[in-house]
């Protein structure tokens, strides 16, 4: 497994092409969304934590689909499902890449978010990266899976918004929800319920995509 | 079996259908706070239920049909989810129509109509999964994996757009429905309802599987013809 | 009697509908080279990725080295080859890092000698640090064999391996195999091209829509007069709705 997490690494170190995509991707939003507030109202400071959440998703959706287009190249899937490797791990390892290039996106997007939205700096940024990773671990989780499937289908881009953002809105409500909180500077204690739920559905899409998987990719 | 279905069905859910329109129309009173608009109701909730019984339906048989890969399961899906997404449809029109006068808006965030709303949405994906997947055989087991996944996050959406809703406000106290049934004769005419759509539900989706059934047979004896089967 | 490699017991795969192979008996011996032919659509790869546990079959039994085939086949994988006309190679990556990475998926001991060892036995030593995505379809196609090596299989599966390649690049690949079969692996091949299935395979079979309608030893027969007898096999039952198409065999002249 961690052959497959390296190799994925490898290849995105040499042409930073999902990194790029999720940056600019996730700054336009960003930007974008500025447009539609005013820079003076109050109701910047409220919306800012949602504006962040779609930037995240939006641009997730899109390196999401890049993970599994590397792959049908020369049929390298076909390659890995010659490996004697569960299809199960193949899955986890794919997750788990994804997981890290969103969380690495992050790490850019969320101070230049901050600026954007002219935020007390260093106020709640802990809390909202945790919100980041329990989101975004779910969302690779289910990303992940129905990436594999949107890939080999038509439809390819269209098919895997249509899929994901769907099933993808409990992470986005608590997201927002403990980033808003947190930027607030509110306690973390106040929204553990939130961060409960978002575990809990890392928890339950890790296992049932772990499951399911082969199903995804095998014909 | 096959043939027994056929016949009883849909006389059956016709005169069933007919009780419940007399019954909402004529029989029963007219709610004292809502007026007449409250007829719809009668409507709406039977409805309401029994999409959610569809997509239950679509989440067992993608189920079997992952784990055992008859087809036959898979037509049972595939029935159900469209009878259901029509069924969606017409719950999102006439919640609405009720809400207006009723309510004032046409629309709330609350935890009931929001999951329905993305029900919708993942009845959408999962019909448009199967056009869009090169192969049959494919886009079957794809709409499967949706419809199981989708079965699992449906409760998990439920519960996170409720405590969504429930820190803000309530906009909108009344409860959707339910409250002031007092009236037997109301009761006795949702009930026929609840069993006239559920016949209705169990009927399209059995012609539609049928439909199905028989395609795929066709399908094999044209196969045949060509000398590959 | 050399143990049986492959067997299968009425193998069967549908699609939707669409019977690719009907109940195929198939023996393998360890060593054996068998050539498949067979028109476009008779099942030739459908044949392959089963064998290959890439697919499920629909019906029917398969053995792989003398063991049943379940859960997944991964333990039949260890010591199955695959070489496609598809590369499965990485085209970002260079064929050090595509070899490496297979290698270790496969679990072979002391990865970087072994990548080493085979990027010279292919012949690829000046490419070796370069993307794939740079290399000719001849250089490609020798990673992928190499990549088909890398654990050193008891069994090589080919489908339609000859594809694109020049006559120098066929030349070569043709090579490997013998040399290959010669160290012990046993060979599957699908091929159009009947001069190299004679070159290299001492078996042959033919597929006509999903069924099997010829097996026997092609050692010392004239690739003509298999020709013939193949055109025989392969045309369509008279009535039916196919109209006979033309041969998309060749042979070197």
């Amino acid at each position: 497994m961690l052959a497959l997490i390296r190799k994925d690494l490898q290849i995105e170190f040499r042409t930073k092409e999902t990194l790029a995509a999720l940056l600019l991707l996730g700054l336009l939003t960003l930007v974008v969304l500025s447009f539609a507030f005013d820079p003076t109202s109050e109701l910047r400071g409220e919306a800012a934590p949602g504006a962040l959440w779609v930037a995240v998703i939006f641009a997730g959706v899109l390196g999401l689909n890049r993970s599994f287009l590397a792959e049908r190249e020369n049929d390298c899937l076909q390659g890995l499902l010659l490996c004697p490797v569960d299809r199960g791990t193949i899955y986890l390892a794919k997750t788990a890449g994804n997981f890290l290039f969103m969380i690495m996106a992050q790490v850019v997007i969320v101070p230049i978010f901050i600026f954007f939205f002219n935020l007390p700096v260093a106020v709640g940024l802990g809390g909202v990266f945790l919100s980041l990773a329990l989101g975004l671990l779910g969302f690779a989780a289910i990303g992940t899976l129905f990436a594999a499937i949107s890939v080999r289908t038509r439809a390819r881009e269209v098919m895997l918004p249509l899929l994901l953002l769907p099933l993808a809105v409990p992470i986005f409500i608590a997201g927002v929800k403990v980033s808003g909180h947190m930027l607030a500077g509110k306690a973390l204690a106040e929204v553990t319920p939130w961060l409960n739920l978002m575990g809990g559905f890392d928890v339950i899409f890790l296992v049932v995509g772990w499951l399911v998987f082969e199903y995804a990719v095998e014909e | 079996m096959r043939t027994l279905a056929d016949a009883i069905l849909p006389p059956v859910t016709l005169v069933v259908m007919l009780a419940a329109i007399y019954m909402v129309f004529v029989y029963v009173p007219t709610d004292k706070v809502q007026g007449i608009v409250q007829r719809i109701f009668y409507f709406h909730v039977p409805l309401a239920i029994m999409t959610f019984v569809a997509f239950g339906t679509v989440a067992v048989a993608s189920a079997l049909f992952l784990w055992r890969g008859r087809r036959a399961s898979d037509r049972v899906a595939h029935a159900a989810a469209e009878v259901g997404m029509v069924f969606c449809t017409l719950v999102l029109i006439t919640g609405p129509i009720w809400a207006r006068p009723v309510w004032g808006t046409w629309w709330t965030w609350d935890a009931r109509l929001t999951t329905t709303l993305i029900l919708w949405l993942i009845y959408a994906a999962y019909l448009m999964l199967r056009s869009f997947s090169g192969a049959p055989d494919q886009g079957a087991r794809y709409a499967a994996v949706l419809g199981v996944v989708g079965a699992v996050d449906i409760p998990i959406i439920n519960r996170s757009v409720y405590w969504w809703r429930t820190i803000h406000p309530a906009v909108l106290i009344t409860r959707e429905g339910g409250s002031g049934l007092a009236d037997p004769r109301m009761q006795a005419t949702l009930g026929v309802c609840f069993l006239a759509f559920f016949l209705l539900f169990v009927w399209l989706t059995w012609v539609r599987n049928e439909n199905m059934r028989l395609s795929d047979e066709v399908e094999r004896l044209r196969q045949q013809a060509l000398g590959h089967a | 009697m050399s143990a049986a490699v492959i067997e299968t017991r009425a193998l069967g795969r549908r699609f939707a509908g669409v019977t690719a192979l009907h109940a195929l008996d198939l023996t393998v011996g360890a060593g054996e080279a068998v050539a498949v032919f067979g028109p476009n659509g008779a099942g030739k790869s459908t044949l392959l990725r089963l064998l290959a546990t890439l697919l499920r079959p629909s019906g029917g039994v398969l053995r792989l080295f003398e063991r049943a085939v379940n859960d997944g086949g991964a333990a039949a994988r260890r010591r199955v080859g695959f070489l496609s006309h598809q590369s499965f190679l990485y085209p970002d990556l260079t064929p050090t890092e595509n070899l490496d990475f297979y290698a270790r998926m496969f679990r072979v001991p002391q990865p970087p000698e072994r990548v080493r060892a085979l990027i010279e036995r292919v012949g690829l030593t000046g490419w070796a640090h370069r993307p794939v995505r740079t290399l000719s379809r001849g250089l490609e196609q020798r990673c992928a064999l190499a990549r088909a090596l890398v654990h050193e299989p008891e069994l090589l599966l080919l489908d339609e391996p000859f594809t694109g390649l020049d006559v120098d690049a066929s030349d070569m690949l043709s090579g490997m195999l013998r040399e290959t079969h010669a160290k012990g692996t046993t060979l599957l091949m699908t091929t159009h091209d009947m001069a190299r299935g004679f070159q290299v395979c001492r078996r042959a079979i033919v597929l006509a829509r999903g069924r099997l309608v010829w097996d026997g030893s092609i050692a010392g027969m004239r690739p003509d007069d298999f020709e013939r007898r193949y055109h025989e096999l392969t045309q369509p039952p008279p009535g039916s709705a196919l109209s006979p198409q033309p041969s998309a065999l060749r042979t070197s002249s």
